[in-house]
This record gives C-alpha cells, sequence and structure tokens, in this order.
C-alpha cells in the first residue's frame, strides 16, 4: 500500500501542507479571488498584487486536503515574481502534469514537480488544481 | 445478523480487487449495488417486454404496461399507500421533492407563510424550499439540532406554529445516521394545519415504511439507494392533496382530452407522469423490492443497528477519532461520519481506496449541516445488507495504517 501512496504524498508535498509558504491574505490594493470545490468543500482564498505585468506578491487562505493545500503553497511560490504571461504558462504546463500529458520540462517547475503523481488518481486531480484555477481567474480579471 | 456471505454472492459487482484488495463497500449512503435479481429484470424486461406503456393495442405493449403498474403495486404495498393512486413514479428524491414544492407549495403558500426544515437536511431538501420562498414570500425556518445532533420534539413545537403551511424533514440524516420521529413531528405539524412533507432517501433502503403509520402527506424516495436502478424514485401524497394539485410537467401521458387552446389530465397518479415513462426503472425497482422484502425489512433495519453499534465500539478505540451524530446506536441507521485527527478526509478516503475499501469524503451535499458541525469536510462509512463485521475490522485496519502513514509523514 505504501509505495504507492508515496507516489501521491511525497515529502515535498506534507512539507509545504505542515508549512504553507505565503499563507495569509495582502491586505490593500490586491486582486481577491474565492474559489471552492463544490463536490467536496476545499476553498481557497488568494491574493494577488499586479503591477506592470508582474505578480509581485501572492498569498494563500484556505482550507482542504494535503493536496489542495500543498499545491496552493506551491503555486503562491512558483509564480511570485513571475510575469502574468509566464504565470499562465506555468499554470498550463501544470494543467498537462494533471492530464498525465508529457509536459514542457524546460522549465523550472523546483517543488511543482512533486504532484506529478496526483496524475494517477483523477479524483483528486481537482484539489490540486483549485489553486491555479484561482489565480488564472485572478490574472485574466486583471487584463479585462 | 443477516447470512452476509448468501446476500453478498448475489452482488457480482462485490466480487472484484480494488487496488490489489478484495474490495469493502462503505459508500452506500451515496447508492448501493444491484443484485443480479434486479439486472435480471431490467435484462428481461428489454430481452421480452419492451414496448411503450398505456398505448399500444399490441401484445408487448400489454406486457410493458403491466410490468410498470405491477411495480407500482409493489411500491404501494412497500410503503403501505391505501391505493396505487398516491403512488407517483418520478427520477428520483430530488424530483420527488421538487415537484411538491412547485405544484403544492407554489399553489397554497403566500407571503409570510412558513416552511419549516431542519439543519440536517440534503440539499435537495433545502433548495426547493429555498426556491418557493423567494417566490412566495414565504419565509423558510430551521428546527435547531441538539448536540449529539438528534431532533427535540420541544424545539420542533417552537419552531411550528400556525403560520407554518409545509414541514419538510429527513427521515433517516444521510450523515449523522439520525432517525427522525416522523411520526410524531407530523402530528404536530398537522396542529397547526401544515403538512408534513418526509425525505426517505436513506430510510426506504434500511426500515420499514408505513405512510399510513406516519400519517405524512408526502413521501419521497430514490430506487438507487435501495438496490434498485439510478433513474427512478416515488413521491406518494395523500389521494386528497394529490387530487387537488396541478401537474408540474405537461404532454403526452398525462392528459384526457386535449383541446387547441385547454386539456384535461388524466386521472390520478398518471396526471403526474407526463411522457413516456421509466419504465425499465420501475420494473427495476419492483424486482429490488422484491428483493428487499425476501430478506426482510425489519431484519434489515436490525442488521444496521448492530453494524453500526459495532463500528462505533470498534473505532471509538481509534485515537484522534471524532464521530458524529447520536452516540447511542439505536438511534442510528447504518451510518458513521468521523473525522481523523487532523488528516483531511480526502486523505483518509484515498488511503483507505489504496487498501480497496470505498468511503466517501466531502460535504455530504449537506453544507449547512457541516456549518452546524462546524467542519469543511468529514468521511463517511455507510453500510447496508452485505457488509460485514469483518468489513469493519477492515476499516478500522485501514484507518489505524492511515493515521500511521501521516504520523509518519508529517
Ligand atoms: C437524505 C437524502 N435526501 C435526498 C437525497 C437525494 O437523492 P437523489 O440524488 O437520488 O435524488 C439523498 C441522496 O444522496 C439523501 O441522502
Amino acid at each position: 500500500m505504501s509505495s504507492n501512496l508515496d507516489q501521491l504524498y511525497r515529502r515535498v508535498i506534507m512539507d509545504h501542507y505542515k508549512n504553507p509558504r505565503n499563507k495569509g491574505s495582502i491586505e490593500d490594493g490586491a486582486l481577491t479571488i474565492d474559489m471552492n470545490n463544490p463536490t467536496c468543500g476545499d476553498r481557497i482564498h488568494l491574493t494577488l498584487q499586479v503591477e506592470d505585468g508582474k505578480i509581485q506578491n501572492a498569498k494563500f487562505d484556505g482550507e482542504g486536503c494535503s493536496i489542495s493545500m500543498a499545491s496552493a503553497s506551491m503555486m503562491t511560490q512558483a509564480v511570485k515574481g513571475k510575469s502574468v504571461e509566464e504565470a499562465l504558462q506555468l499554470s498550463s504546463t501544470f494543467s498537462e502534469m494533471m492530464l498525465g500529458k508529457d509536459y514542457d520540462d524546460s522549465l523550472d517547475l523546483e517543488d511543482i514537480e512533486s504532484l506529478s503523481g496526483v496524475s494517477q488518481f483523477p479524483a483528486r486531480i481537482k484539489c490540486a488544481t483549485l489553486a491555479w484555477k484561482a489565480m488564472e481567474k485572478g490574472v485574466s480579471e486583471e487584463k479585462e | 445478523m443477516l447470512n452476509t456471505k448468501e446476500i453478498r454472492s448475489y452482488f457480482p459487482i462485490l466480487n472484484q480487487e480494488i487496488n490489489g484488495h478484495p474490495l469493502v463497500y462503505l459508500d452506500n449512503g451515496a447508492t448501493s449495488q444491484k443484485p443480479i435479481q434486479v439486472i435480471e429484470a431490467i435484462k428481461k424486461y428489454y430481452e421480452f417486454e419492451n414496448a411503450n406503456v398505456h398505448r399500444g393495442v399490441h401484445t408487448l405493449g400489454n406486457r410493458a404496461t403491466d410490468s410498470y403498474e405491477g411495480a407500482r403495486e409493489k411500491v404501494r404495498k412497500f410503503i403501505n399507500a391505501k391505493s396505487t393512486k398516491e403512488v407517483i413514479f418520478t427520477r428520483g428524491t430530488t424530483t420527488a421533492i421538487n415537484m411538491v414544492a412547485q405544484s403544492y407549495g407554489q399553489a397554497n403558500l403566500k407571503e409570510g407563510d412558513e416552511i419549516v426544515i431542519t439543519h440536517m437536511e440534503h440539499h435537495s431538501n433545502i433548495i426547493p424550499w429555498q426556491q418557493l420562498a423567494k417566490r412566495t414570500g414565504a419565509v423558510l425556518k430551521y428546527i435547531d439540532l441538539e448536540a449529539d445532533g438528534t431532533l427535540s420534539l420541544e424545539k420542533v413545537r417552537e419552531t411550528i406554529t400556525n403560520q407554518t403551511k409545509i414541514v419538510s424533514i429527513v427521515y433517516v440524516s444521510n450523515v449523522l445516521g439520525t432517525m427522525n420521529p416522523i411520526k410524531e413531528i407530523t402530528q404536530i405539524a398537522h396542529e397547526h394545519g401544515a403538512v408534513m412533507v418526509v425525505d426517505g432517501a436513506q430510510a426506504a433502503p434500511h426500515l420499514k415504511l408505513d405512510v399510513q403509520a406516519l400519517d405524512c402527506d408526502f413521501l419521497a424516495f430514490s430506487g438507487h439507494k435501495m438496490c434498485g436502478p439510478t433513474g427512478i424514485g416515488v413521491l406518494y401524497g395523500k389521494e386528497a392533496l394529490l387530487d387537488k394539485m396541478e401537474p408540474v410537467e405537461f404532454g403526452g401521458e398525462m392528459i384526457d382530452f386535449v383541446g387547441l387552446y385547454d386539456s384535461t389530465w388524466k386521472e390520478l397518479p398518471w396526471k403526474f407522469e407526463g411522457g413516456t415513462p421509466i419504465i425499465a426503472g420501475a420494473i427495476g425497482l419492483g424486482a429490488a423490492i422484491d428483493f428487499l422484502e425476501e430478506i426482510g425489512l425489519d431484519e434489515i433495519e436490525k442488521h444496521e443497528h448492530e453494524l453500526a453499534a459495532y463500528a462505533m465500539e470498534r473505532m471509538s478505540t481509534i485515537e484522534g477519532l471524532t464521530i458524529y451524530g447520536p452516540v447511542d446506536p439505536a438511534k442510528r441507521a447504518g451510518i458513521v461520519t468521523f473525522n481523523l485527527d487532523d488528516v483531511h478526509p480526502h486523505d483518509v478516503a484515498t488511503v483507505l481506496d489504496m487498501s480497496g475499501i470505498a468511503v466517501r469524503a466531502g460535504h455530504h451535499c449537506a453544507q449547512p449541516l457541516m456549518k452546524w458541525l462546524q467542519c469543511v469536510a468529514t468521511a463517511r462509512a455507510s453500510f447496508y445488507i452485505y457488509n460485514s463485521e469483518e468489513d469493519l475490522d477492515r476499516l478500522v485496519t485501514g484507518l489505524l495504517s492511515a493515521k500511521e502513514y501521516f504520523n509518519d509523514v508529517f
């Protein structure tokens, strides 16, 4: 049992779950996105500070399983300091990874790579993609 | 205890391995598995009887009609209704409750009237009433729960007033397993001139229903939770009420005379069954009723109390495990909802699935109840006739290894 599970619950994921990066909320002038996963109750509150097409800061709050919260932590870490274009590119790479497709490994995915095992657990893919969907929604609202 | 070994042998789906382990199916609250008797009945219908009902002069048409109406009679007996006029086939519990809200509710409620429900309702017994309240200006009121997730008749009495027109309450909670005192609540509702609607989705599979003894005005349930197929359910209503109600769907099958600008309806129950009905589904439900009655509903209820008692006893030995709902297993059906330390229920369910054990994780279509329990999500093990104490031992072993696993990785 454990070896299968270890594909899902990598140590890096558990570390992000236990010690989330960028936890909290950016107070003023930030983009605010609230999203939930209606089938299971996972919930994220994401705040993004976007200036001159660049994500200067990103923070999240929420409740959910280890996969959803670790993914949110990794996402904020990854997009911070990136341009909106780069963040969206990362997001589409992440989607491909979740679908079990070959993904662009020229990008530096760092910790995010540890979530690749989620693609083997179809019921959990939505948990992993919640934070990324919230980020996409936020920056697309910013563009309008 | 039922002879689960024999019962299991009728369920082909249970005879398989999931992730390298024999399947233990504990998600019966969501839907039950189907015995070969039900699968065969549906197959027989399509192989020998299929035709549209109430139409053809030909032999197949008669066979299909006889089987379909035969299933209605089985349902009538199953819930002890006075007449088959009171048994309407629907798509399930959700459709049945919506029919009551749209037809009875829309015609009888006005601004300031009250609809009374509880904090332990499934979304399908909340949202139709929210919508009805919005359309009519009626007020939606909730009966508060006791700390152990039961209803006290005192609070029921406090909440129902002479303004109350509809009371709609779940018989058995799909989260807490609580069995509510429907007969007593119905009496209180009637004292105030309100009609009583019962969500029987989790009751029909597990205990003997008797609409005359309960004296409820409407009862809704689904076939798929009681060994029947998906897509079929029942709305029971007292004839006097149904008689005065307008249909919700209009079209073929439900009409008597159709003119250019006006039409009249068929008699009960057909005026509520517009369009080609769910013929195979009803026949499958009839076969499921035969199957359950062969085992005996009282035996089934007893079996579930015993499983609930055993599960609660075994699970309470797991440190850090919280069980929600009534502490007294005699007050609950075979449903045990729980959380394990701060391991998220999704993670618990994934670990159990890797050992071949199917449980539900999430809010169980009861977000207001989750709020009342002050948790975002829970895990739920729900039992049925084919589950044994050994299945629960497997669950406990699985939970212990989940606990160990997450303690390790943390
Ligand atoms: C208590 C309760 N009410 C209503 C429903 C809805 O039943 P259906 O989805 O079959 O319409 C369910 C099913 O989950 C339930 O458990």
